[in-house]
């Protein structure tokens, strides 16, 4: 078998899109939601789609197995609220590990059933609450969270995750950096604690508008500064832009990065209805020019990417060369 | 195929913006008031639970140039996690402080931690050390290496302290083993502290400190080299504490020697420091005999030193820097920061003068006007120079700032209540209005830029409409704000008419402002003859900045119409004189075909250029240009007449001159090192003859390109010929010759001019304006001598020095349109089209065909060794005719574009 590093040596690797996009399709109602097993819970639980990784597994796993089939080669576990800080929200923070694990086992699952070679990602999101910005306009210097809360709430997530059996860890859409150091700091801590081999990092952050910057302030070279020390497997940029915005920012991320480069845009920028529409041609159009232009070693999509738009996408870069990675010098000359 | 990228492995850092140290990167100042064990106001602040003013201190720091933000909470009397964590929160919330890395100090490590808990950046570590032992050693890396954390590392280990230089660098070594091979640290990362003690103690085993840090670091360097190393200067001279002038000497001199020895960064207060080159020489040499520890038998170096301490301190205040106006009252506080320029303490001064006086706007009729007065007056007096005077209202800009939302608030207050009283608000009515304007198809403002802030220090409300402004929007607004003088500013012939334009328009809209004209182009003459006939209610011609403030003032007060009496018989006399006078003799344009410049073309062979067509230069190495600069005409634009050097020892404003000087190229190093500028150019070559009147003819890819010349027409003497560029080209008949052509521009400077705008600092918003004209002005000289050199490729051998270049002595000429050899602009045009100007390098060309970044030039290139620069003078009506027909454009518009010199 290839390792991940074998396979992003030799050709642009694609990764998953939407995973809500496609639930929404399934027209679920507040029951399927609750399955038998919540039936009684006290709040409702309807748009809390990580739940479905327990009560309707069959739909998330039919979901990874589309992916897969479209060309997929890597696949995100519907992970990206399973922490207890986010769970806080329907009162499920005791579910969290169990989330984790029960998450990863559907993306195995569909990995089975497709029969071929596959990563999982274990993903791992933003948070609800954020550690560089105060909730209170009139007290900047308060935070909603602490960092050592934030920390304990991604260990537990990296631990079922693991459990689970993901190949890869990835933390994503990330809007403030001091969130991700803490996801960091979990998992090498994670790691260090059990003496596990640690598994590969996929880091993504987010740039919010034109301005270039995340929604914490900073530059996008400010941002890999800041993360490099996880030593990741790749580092790239997803949702909040369409391609189109995203493409000089992949540019310059492509330039400074020692990694490999990722990225996964949203279908476009949502229209007047808040709905992406950008069609898989046009998604995979933009993709296909960075792929020509060496910016990429994985591509897939974001918020409203479907099936579709991978199988479009993973077409398009199908024959093209992927970026070969920077000579990282260990001296001065 | 792509190219593969290379990643240096440098130290980077990240605050909200990244900082990347590179080998050429100069000495990184590390801010280090925002610590409660160095400065006691800001251990007063955090003790008091005064955060907000706390932060002002890391800001101020920023704004000095700070390009790391130490933080510092030890004191026994303070929580020091919870002091460390509210003030970094707080930091992160403020953008222009948050922008740069920090370095979070402390001897307490779970301070460390705290602080690096609260910090999305990449941060340094103020420090670890062998000293509990390697074990706690590792584990307190792991944990900064967990937070992706730079360490700095103290030479401190079991035995204690290291003070020489070889326990310096064996403990530093031994530490960076250990971080590389069993935490796995990357080398880069890795900052060794090795410790600044003080020397010329009187104690002789303390003598050799200082040399011991600098061998250490040579050697810390040496053996490994991607680490970086830091220290705390200014216990260096602890022994000379209250004598500021001699520590900060020995401050200096001791980082001289570190930096080159490869000390790469250090707690400094980069206020108390002097320039190496201004030390006085007699402290300098006892200086570095006590550092280098020279000539310190006995402690003779020491005792000369402490002897010459002594007279300093006997001198008194005259040369110790002197803090102790602090002292004072607010109002001279406030006061001296003005007339001294001094922005450090302006906030806190003009906050608590806000909240001694009834209202904020009396703080400003107040004590802020006093002292501008004081401005105004030294300045008038000739004591004070343009570059002060742009930092002193650099000072006021930020104190109105801060007065600025309370006034609002009053205002808003006051119309409330006259709407509730149902009465009329008449103490609505403020400053005089002075409304600037560059005139339209123009994108030249430094000077307009510097008349506003002359103004502005001299109390009167500036309305600044910028550049490329209509004549209806000027006269709009000024209709609309009620503005009581309007002033026009203008670089670009051109820009004459559209001045003529806008005082016609005044008279039509009936107004009764006084209308001041001024800039490069304007002169009293063209002032007298064409604007001021056009308008009836007073026109002025200002010469320079300095001017426009006794000008306005006057015009506002009850001497107005005396004055404006005065200039208007001025005028009408200089109108006389010029319809006398004026009439040059001028012989026939065909006479003058005739009498044109002859060369000897038998016995000249053309040198075909070794670049065919069209070469394009992006991004042109900062620093060569740099080489290039011709400082005469920065120091004219700062209204320092002179000579380069001779400005500088010039017994008037010579001290200012070299403030100014170093303060221009302090951001020059910036300009160069952070690349704000992109020098861009394009150059190009065709085969070229001329008919032997004033039509040159090219032969470039897209076919024949017809240049025309205008040719001088004043009758001179006998035997003398009339000259046209033309005349430098080889007739057809007689062979095939070249010409070539150039544009070059600096793009980015909008920028950093449009960023020290928004925070009210025109001093060095105009020093980048200025920079960036003198930058394109040397680029042309730059890329000329590579053109006759190489690119074309005439004058290989040429060897001269920047002042012979300045002088002109390279052979060949690059005349550019719109200047005196060939004034019509509109051939600039047809050079645009040879080189594709603003596909290739950006450069824009406005109606007037002013080229737009503002800092661009272009021009044609002539290598003929006879050729030459000359005036065209003026001109007559057949040539005009000719020229127009010639051009294909109409009689009138051609008149337009060279009224300048149509007789």
């Amino acid at each position: 078998m290839k390792t991940i590093q074998d396979c992003l040596n030799e050709r642009i690797l694609i990764i998953d899109g939407a995973m809500g996009t496609m639930i929404q399709r399934h027209k679920l109602t507040e029951l399927d939601y609750r399955g038998e097993r919540f039936k009684d819970w006290h709040l409702d639980v309807k748009g809390n789609n990580d739940l479905l990784n327990i009560t309707q597994p069959v739909i998330i796993t039919g979901i990874h197995k589309q992916y897969l089939d479209a060309g997929a080669d890597i696949i995100e576990t519907n992970t990206f609220s399973s922490t207890s800080i986010a769970m806080a929200d329907y009162e499920m923070q005791s579910l969290a590990y169990e989330l984790n694990v029960a998450a990863a086992q559907c993306a195995r699952e569909a990995v089975a059933q497709a029969g071929k070679q596959a990563w999982i990602a274990g993903a791992i999101g933003p948070l609800n609450k954020t550690l560089s910005l105060s909730p209170d306009v009139n007290n900047p210097g308060y935070r909603a969270v602490t960092f050592d809360e934030v920390v304990e709430a991604y260990y537990e997530q990296v631990k079922g995750l693991v459990d689970g059996g993901v190949d890869i860890l990835l933390i994503e859409t990330i809007f403030d950096t001091l969130n991700a150091k803490a996801a960091i700091y979990a998992i090498k801590k994670y790691f260090r604690d059990t003496k596990k081999e640690s598994l590969p990092i996929m880091i993504s952050g987010t740039i919010t508008d034109a301005s270039g910057r995340t929604l914490s302030g900073q530059t996008l070279e400010a941002f890999y500064t800041s993360i490099m020390h996880a030593k990741p497997l790749s580092v790239g940029l997803n949702c909040a832009l369409g391609a189109k915005e995203m493409r000089p920012h992949i540019e310059e991320l492509s330039q400074i990065a020692s990694c490999y480069v990722s990225a996964y845009p949203n279908a476009g920028l949502p229209n007047a209805m808040g709905e992406y529409d950008e069609n898989p041609e046009d998604t995979a159009h933009y993709l296909e020019d960075w792929a020509k232009e060496g910016f990429v070693n994985i591509v897939g999509g974001c918020c409203g990417t479907t099936p579709d738009h991978i199988k479009h996408i993973a077409e398009e870069v199908k024959n093209i060369k992927t970026r070969q990675l920077p000579v990282v010098e260990k001296e001065l000359v | 195929m792509q190219d593969s990228v290379v990643i240096k492995p440098y130290l980077r850092l990240a605050g909200l913006e990244p900082l990347v140290v590179r080998p050429e990167t100069n000495f990184i100042n590390v801010g280090e008031r925002a610590n409660v064990t160095g400065s006691k106001m800001f251990a007063r602040l955090i003790r008091e639970n005064k955060y907000e003013e706390a932060l002002s201190v890391a800001r101020q720091q920023v704004e000095n140039g700070a390009q790391v933000l130490d933080v510092n909470m030890d004191d026994a009397l303070l929580d020091g996690v919870l002091a460390m964590t509210t003030f970094l929160n707080l930091v992160q919330s403020e953008p222009d402080i948050a922008k740069i890395p920090i370095m979070i100090d402390s001897s307490k490590f779970e301070i460390i931690e705290a602080g690096l808990k609260c910090v999305q950046g990449k941060c340094i570590v103020n420090s670890i050390s062998l000293k509990e032992g390697e074990e706690k050693f590792i584990e307190q890396a792991i944990i900064c290496q967990s937070y992706g954390a730079s360490v700095i590392v103290m030479a401190f280990d079991e035995k204690g302290q290291a003070d020489t230089k070889e326990r310096k660098v064996e403990i530093c070594h031994r530490a960076y083993k250990i971080l590389t091979e069993q935490v796995g640290y990357d080398p880069q990362d890795i900052i060794f502290d090795p410790n600044i003690f003080a020397v010329a103690t009187g104690m002789e085993e303390h003598n050799n400190y200082g040399v011991d840090f600098i061998e250490a670091t040579r050697e810390i360097k040496r053996i490994m080299p991607l680490t970086k190393v830091s220290g705390g200067v200014s216990n260096l001279s602890f022994a000379f504490r209250g004598n500021d002038h001699v520590r900060e000497a020995m401050n200096s001199v001791f980082l001289y020697y570190a930096i080159k020895a490869g000390m790469d960064m250090g707690i400094v207060n980069a206020g108390q420091l002097v320039v190496y080159d201004e030390i006085e020489p007699q402290l300098k040499k006892l200086s570095e005999d006590v550092i280098l520890n020279r000539n310190n038998d006995n402690n003779e170096a020491t005792e000369k030193l402490i002897a010459f301490a002594e007279t300093v301190k006997a001198k008194g205040k005259v040369t110790v820097k002197d803090e102790s106006w602090r002292q004072a009252g607010v109002e001279e506080r406030l006061k001296h920061s003005l007339v001294n320029g001094i922005t450090d303490y302006i906030d806190a001064d003009t906050e608590e003068a806000r909240q001694k006086y009834p209202k904020p706007l009396d703080v400003i009729e107040g004590p802020l006007m006093d002292g501008m007065n004081v401005v105004g007056d030294l300045f008038g007096a000739g004591k004070m120079f343009l570059p002060q005077v742009v930092k002193s209202a650099r000072v006021m800009k930020k104190s109105v700032a801060v007065l600025t939302p309370f006034i609002e608030q009053e205002k808003e207050e006051l119309k409330q209540a006259h709407l509730a009283a149902g009465t009329e608000n008449i103490e609505a009515a403020g400053a005089p209005k002075i409304l600037l304007a560059t005139v339209k198809g123009d994108v030249h403002d430094i000077g307009k830029n510097i008349v506003g802030v002359v103004l502005g220090c001299n109390g009167y409300d500036i309305i600044d409409l910028g550049v490329m402004v209509p004549a209806d929007k000027i006269l709009d607004t000024a209709e609309k704000e009620n503005v009581d003088v309007i002033g026009l500013s203008g670089l670009i012939t051109p820009s004459l008419d559209e001045m003529v334009h806008v005082a016609h328009e005044m008279k039509r809209r009936n107004m009764k402002q006084p209308l001041l004209i001024g800039g490069a182009t304007t002169s009293r003459m063209h002032t007298a003859v064409k604007i001021a006939p056009q308008y009836d209610n007073g026109v002025m011609h200002i010469l320079d900045a300095s001017r426009s403030v006794t000008a306005v003032s006057t015009l506002l007060s009850k001497e107005k119409e005396g004055l404006l009496k005065k200039t208007s018989d001025e005028y009408e006399q200089l109108r006389v004189q010029f319809s006398t006078k004026g009439k040059k003799t001028l012989i026939p344009y065909q006479e003058a075909v005739i009498t044109k410049e002859y060369f000897d073309w038998k016995n000249y062979t053309p040198v075909k250029p070794a670049v065919k067509g069209v070469k394009v230069l992006k991004e042109y190495d900062l620093a060569t240009i740099a080489t290039y600069i011709d400082w005469g005409p920065f120091f004219i634009a700062w209204e320092m007449p002179g000579y380069f050097p001779q400005v500088l020892e010039d017994k008037t404003f010579g001290t200012e001159a070299k403030r100014l000087l170093s303060d221009a190229q302090k951001i020059l190093e910036k300009i160069i090192e952070e690349k704000w500028f992109s020098a861009d150019g394009v150059i190009g070559f065709w085969p070229a003859t001329s008919n032997n009147a004033d039509t040159v003819t090219l032969t470039t890819e897209k076919g024949e390109v017809k240049l025309e010349s205008l040719r001088q027409q004043l009758k001179k003497a006998v035997g003398q010929p009339s000259y046209s560029l033309s005349d430098f080209i080889c007739p057809k008949e007689l062979g095939e010759d070249f010409m070539g052509s150039f544009a070059v521009t600096i793009h980015g400077a909008k920028k950093y001019i449009d960023q020290y705008a928004a925070e009210n600092d025109e001093y060095n918003k105009i020093l980048v304006q200025i920079l960036a004209d003198r930058f394109v002005e040397a680029f042309a000289e730059c890329l000329h001598e590579k053109v006759r050199k190489e690119y074309w490729g005439y004058a290989n051998n040429e060897n001269l020095t920047n002042e012979q270049l300045i002088r002109e002595e390279y052979k060949g000429i690059r005349p550019a349109p719109g200047y005196p050899a060939c004034p019509d602009h509109t051939e600039k045009i047809k050079l645009f089209d040879l080189l594709n100007v603003t596909e290739n390098i950006g450069i824009t060309l406005t109606e007037s065909l002013a080229m737009n970044p503002p800092a661009s030039v272009c021009g044609w290139y002539i290598a003929h060794p006879q050729s030459h620069y000359f005036g065209l003078g003026k001109i007559d009506r057949d040539q005009l005719k000719d020229y127009a027909e010639r051009k294909e454009m109409s009689l009138k518009e051609m008149e337009r574009w060279l009224r300048p010199v149509l007789e």
